[in-house]
């Protein structure tokens, strides 16, 4: 039995590193600081990825941005204000459903939403915000199990020294959750980096001449780039490398946050040792 | 002799379950008062019922009169804030906050407004010389409280919860969870604390009630069945029940 147990956690690993093999091998030689820091020329057979970089960059600060005080309020909500009824327990399955709701329907409803009936048109704001929707159920069911876990012994020792709950919510049962609220919120951006069906139809765009300098002006984004590089355009074979070193980065972005979280996470656990 | 508490009538449901039955006694001023009773019996219902921590319980409710520094702590217009500000309490088990020494001790004077730095170091300096701590921690007051020993955390606990000078001191069985060590060290502390404040303190233990304090209130089911001088209860209780309970006939 336990053959068969080490043999899907080793074919799980090889897996992951076949990936990660393939790409490191064939984006390799793209990779170089001009590749980073130069936009696209030439219809994208030359130079970088600046822009897309950065404006995957400004997409995950806007999104994270909304949805990290939203989906933290309600996660407080449920953990600490609500009382079961039927409007929680309602909300409770909203996010539940949110959560498996796939991103191209999010797209649409953010096309709909933000950029249609808001006005906002399309650009970085109401991708960001599309993206910001995306993240909320993550984020609240993070946040959520972080105030349940907390012990109630926290909570009698600081309303038995005459502190309200306000006060007893954001001295002590708020830090106390916080490592697994980061954790949340670092998936979470795991998660808005690499979408593109969210992003397509609200704010990202096929080239932008310079970085996005307002919240209204429209981005590049790396996933949409990729698309861009491997399906449209007319030179869909030279800019192979292009693609795979654009892919690197997105990989090398995505776990260089996760990494940070983790980092983060235990120089929490350290000083709030449950 | 000084009432520190007075208590009168007090009434104590949960839902529809009658947990205290009238129960009255006074709890005199700078003098251990100790609460024993087998499970269940109510006594640290009763406990609760002094600093307002049942209001957190519910389907709790409360009727009594129960009168400190003489007013009705269950009065409509009570800041139920300042009462716990002056009526600290020590948990069964010892629960400092995942913070540092100092910001634990510190805890209760910040949320009562005091901001200024060598007034906190004072009030912590103190209190922790209070707990009988300061000794052993004196040099890492920045360490997480989480780190000390258990027999240490509670008497964190207790320096935190004296940080706030209170007039009365309530401990929920507080050595139940400490090693024989531990607890001795904690009894010792307890006569030191009377001589600063009142101290209600909920046991199991009856040695420790004979030990450690001046008064003893016997709880049986909800009823107060003995009040009086420890000494002589546990010599010469008036009641059969307490005395069935002092000699073990029942527990």
């Amino acid at each position: 039995m336990s053959f068969v147990l080490w043999g899907s956690a080793a074919f799980l690993v090889l897996l992951v590193l076949a990936i990660l093999l393939y790409i490191l091998a064939n984006g390799w030689e793209s990779l170089s600081w001009e590749f980073l820091t130069q936009p696209p020329r030439d219809q994208m057979t030359k130079g970088g990825i600046s822009t897309p970089l950065v404006g995957t960059i400004q997409l995950v600060i806007v999104s994270i941005s909304f949805a990290l005080p939203v989906g933290v309020a309600t996660g407080l909500f449920f953990a600490e204000y609500s009382s079961g009824g039927i409007f929680t327990n309602g909300l409770r399955l909203a996010i539940r459903c949110l959560a498996g709701v796939p991103s191209v329907v999010f797209g649409l409803f953010g096309l709909s939403l933000f950029v249609v009936l808001m006005k906002f048109g399309s650009c970085l704001l109401s991708a960001g915000l599309t993206l910001a929707c995306l993240a909320l159920p993550l984020i609240v069911t993070a946040s959520e199990q972080a105030f349940l876990a907390v012990p109630k012994e926290y909570r009698d020792g600081s309303y038995a020294l005459g502190a309200t709950k306000w006060q007893t919510i954001y001295k002590v049962v708020l830090p106390a959750a916080m490592p697994t609220i980061v954790t949340g919120a670092i998936l979470s951006i795991g998660r808005v980096a690499g979408e593109t069906a969210p992003i397509i139809f609200t704010g990202a765009a096929f080239f932008t001449p310079g970085f996005a300098t307002s919240l209204f002006d429209e981005v590049m984004a790396l996933p949409y780039h990729i698309l861009v590089l491997a399906t449209a355009g007319t030179h869909i074979t030279e800019t192979r490398p292009i693609q795979y070193g654009t892919v690197l980065v997105l990989l090398v972005l995505v776990l260089g946050v996760s990494f940070v979280g983790v980092y983060l996470r235990n120089r929490f656990r350290k000083t709030s040792r449950v | 002799m000084d009432v520190s508490i007075s208590a009168k009538n007090v009434n104590l449901y949960y839902g529809d379950h009658h947990v205290l039955k009238d129960v009255s006694f006074d709890m005199n001023s700078k003098m251990v008062t100790a609460l024993i009773g087998p499970s269940g019996c109510g006594k640290s219902s009763f406990l609760r019922c002094l600093n307002r921590m049942n209001d957190f319980i519910r389907g709790a409710r409360v009727e009594a009169d129960i009168r400190m520094r003489g007013k009705d702590i269950y009065a409509r217009d009570t800041d139920v804030i300042s009462l716990r500000r002056d009526v600290g309490m020590v948990f069964q088990k010892p629960n400092p906050f995942p913070m540092s020494i100092y910001d634990n001790v510190a805890y209760g004077p910040r949320l009562h407004g005091i901001r200024d730095k060598d007034k906190l170091d004072e009030i912590v300096e103190t209190s922790i010389k209070g707990a009988a701590l300061w000794d052993e921690v004196k040099d890492k007051l920045q360490a997480s409280g989480l780190g000390l020993s258990g027999g240490q955390q509670q008497r964190l606990c207790i320096a935190r919860a004296i940080a706030t000078r209170p007039d009365v001191v309530l401990m929920d069985e507080p050595t139940s969870a400490l090693d024989p060590l531990a607890t001795a060290k904690i009894e010792e502390l307890i006569r030191q604390l009377k001589e600063s404040f009142t101290v209600v303190i909920v046991t199991h233990n009856m040695q420790q009630a004979a030990r450690i304090s001046d008064y003893t209130a016997f709880f049986l089911l909800g009823d107060l069945v003995e009040y009086g001088v420890t000494a002589e209860m546990f010599t010469n209780p008036k009641d059969k029940r307490t005395e069935d309970y002092i000699t073990g006939r029942f527990g």
